[in-house]
């Protein structure tokens, strides 16, 4: 349980890692907080010839409200640095959920916001809520700079719209609309496990009544999921009150879970439906 | 090294030098100490304090981030050791198990010893090292963030109560209200 060799760089400047990864005629790979990719690389289930450590590259490490009052997460910016953030905690209160699901407070300690943007892990929390807040990933690469809408960015287990010679510089997250209330759920089987499912949902209240419900599902599929046709049956009805049992059926008939050593598609619907259903209670009890 | 071979080989498997690929320089703080060394890039940082440094308190058990058994302070935060590359740490300080008792036990190793928070102590050192995250922290820790920090070690013998015990005695936990106790 030791990584196969490799070469070693810490990158000094954004520059440096775009030249590395355009460059480099070997197999090069980022390493942020290595959260995922150290066990990945002690496992030898890959074997990257050189990592480019960017943790310290100053303009990847800032937390900053944008002038259209965005928030900006740099690519080295670690998940409790953004956790501790006042700002993040003011205004981006499902970035924090979504943190505080993270595995340990040890792995936060060194894991990055982006590097989980990146990773794309099926059952991760961040990518949920960046499709869920309609973030903005930024990537550069030696054809310049491009910005992915998260809705976009994600394609498959692991698998993302990056190409190999680009860098995520940042993530961008919007302001909520004024009103809009937010939640994680999920189900593990151990606090800190890795998600079975979970859900992130932003909702809306107007006269007594949904104006706005968003959902969006991991754990469920290769990428963060939503299902329109809930969100719609949803909206203009009061959820302490809604047919719960006929919003079941419909995530059974839009979802298809894959069946693993974790547990099965069933139980991993019947999860999902379960958690839609706390996770919107919470957040419209906050409205 | 040099390896002188035999003239007539008595297998068709010799021995030969494989020279370790990519080393780089490191600076860094362990303990107090400044380190100055060279290490191969592959390097888990765990590995380092054992092999390189002979602080063999950190120990090492699932190599993937799962059991916590190789928790360090890194700049005052726990982390997993064997997640993190040692070229990785130059500039940053390191604080082990090995750093924590000078005179007398450190409150976070006393507080295990009255409340019986261990019993075979493979995971001992990776507990510590998270309960003194807290330990050190100025303003009181939530209920929640303790229980989240302990989920982060795993105790095989299954001693938590004991754990818990000890965690309550050296981390100021706030209670309902605002009011913290000690």
């Amino acid at each position: 349980m030791k990584p196969a060799p490799f070469d070693y760089v810490m990158a000094t400047s954004v520059a440096d890692v775009v030249n590395h990864l355009a460059e480099d005629e070997r197999e090069v790979k980022v390493l942020a907080g290595g959260q995922s990719l150290v066990p990945v690389l002690n496992m030898r289930l890959a074997r990257p010839q050189v990592l480019v450590d960017i943790t310290r590259v100053p303009d990847l490490q800032t937390i900053e409200l944008t002038p259209d009052g965005e928030l900006r997460i740099g690519a080295a910016v670690r998940q409790t640095d953004a956790l501790e953030h006042p700002l993040v905690r003011r205004d981006w209160p499902a970035v924090v959920s979504a943190i505080r699901h993270i595995g340990h407070p040890q792995i936060r300690n060194s894991g990055t916001v982006c590097g989980s943007l990146a990773h794309a892990d099926s059952s991760a929390e961040l990518p949920a809520v960046a499709v869920l807040l309609d973030a903005r990933i930024q990537v550069v690469s030696p054809r310049g700079s491009r910005e992915v809408r998260a809705a976009d960015f994600f394609l498959g287990t692991f698998t993302t719209d990056l190409a190999p010679d680009e860098l995520v510089t940042a993530v961008h997250f919007p302001p909520s609309p004024a009103g809009t209330r937010h939640d994680v759920s999920e189900f593990t089987q151990r606090r800190g496990d890795f998600a079975t499912v979970g859900v992130a949902t932003r909702v809306a209240r107007r006269a007594d009544l949904l104006s706005e419900c968003r959902a969006v599902f991991f754990g469920v599929g290769g990428t963060p999921v939503r299902v329109p046709t809930v969100e719609d049956v949803l909206v203009g009805s009061d959820p302490t009150t809604a047919d719960w049992a006929a919003v079941a059926t419909l995530l059974a008939e839009a979802l298809s879970p894959p069946t693993d050593v974790h547990a099965s598609a069933e139980l991993r619907l019947e999860l999902a439906a379960t958690l839609l259903q706390r996770s919107i209670l919470s957040a419209w009890e906050l409205c | 090294m040099t390896i002188k071979k035999a003239a007539a080989p008595r297998s068709p498997v010799t021995p030969r030098l494989v020279e370790p690929t990519a080393w780089r320089h490191v600076d860094l703080e362990v303990n107090g100490s400044t380190v100055s060394t060279e290490v191969e890039s592959r390097l888990l940082l765990s590995d380092f304090l054992r092999e390189r440094l002979a602080l063999t308190g950190t120990h090492v058990g699932c190599e993937q981030g799962a059991c916590g058994a190789c928790t360090v302070l890194l700049d005052g935060r726990a982390v997993r050791s064997c997640l993190t590359l040692a070229a990785a740490c130059t500039g940053r300080e390191v604080r082990t198990i090995e750093g924590l008792a000078e005179d007398s036990l450190h409150p976070v190793q006393q507080a295990f010893h009255d409340h019986h928070g261990l019993q075979c102590g493979f995971c001992t050192p990776g507990f510590v090292m998270s309960i003194t995250e807290l330990h050190e922290r100025e303003e009181p820790v939530s209920e929640d963030e303790l229980m989240d920090q302990l989920c982060g070690n795993i105790c095989r013998c299954t001693g938590y109560r004991g754990i818990e015990r000890a965690a309550r005695q050296s981390v100021r936990v706030a209670t309902e209200g605002g009011a913290d106790d000690e």
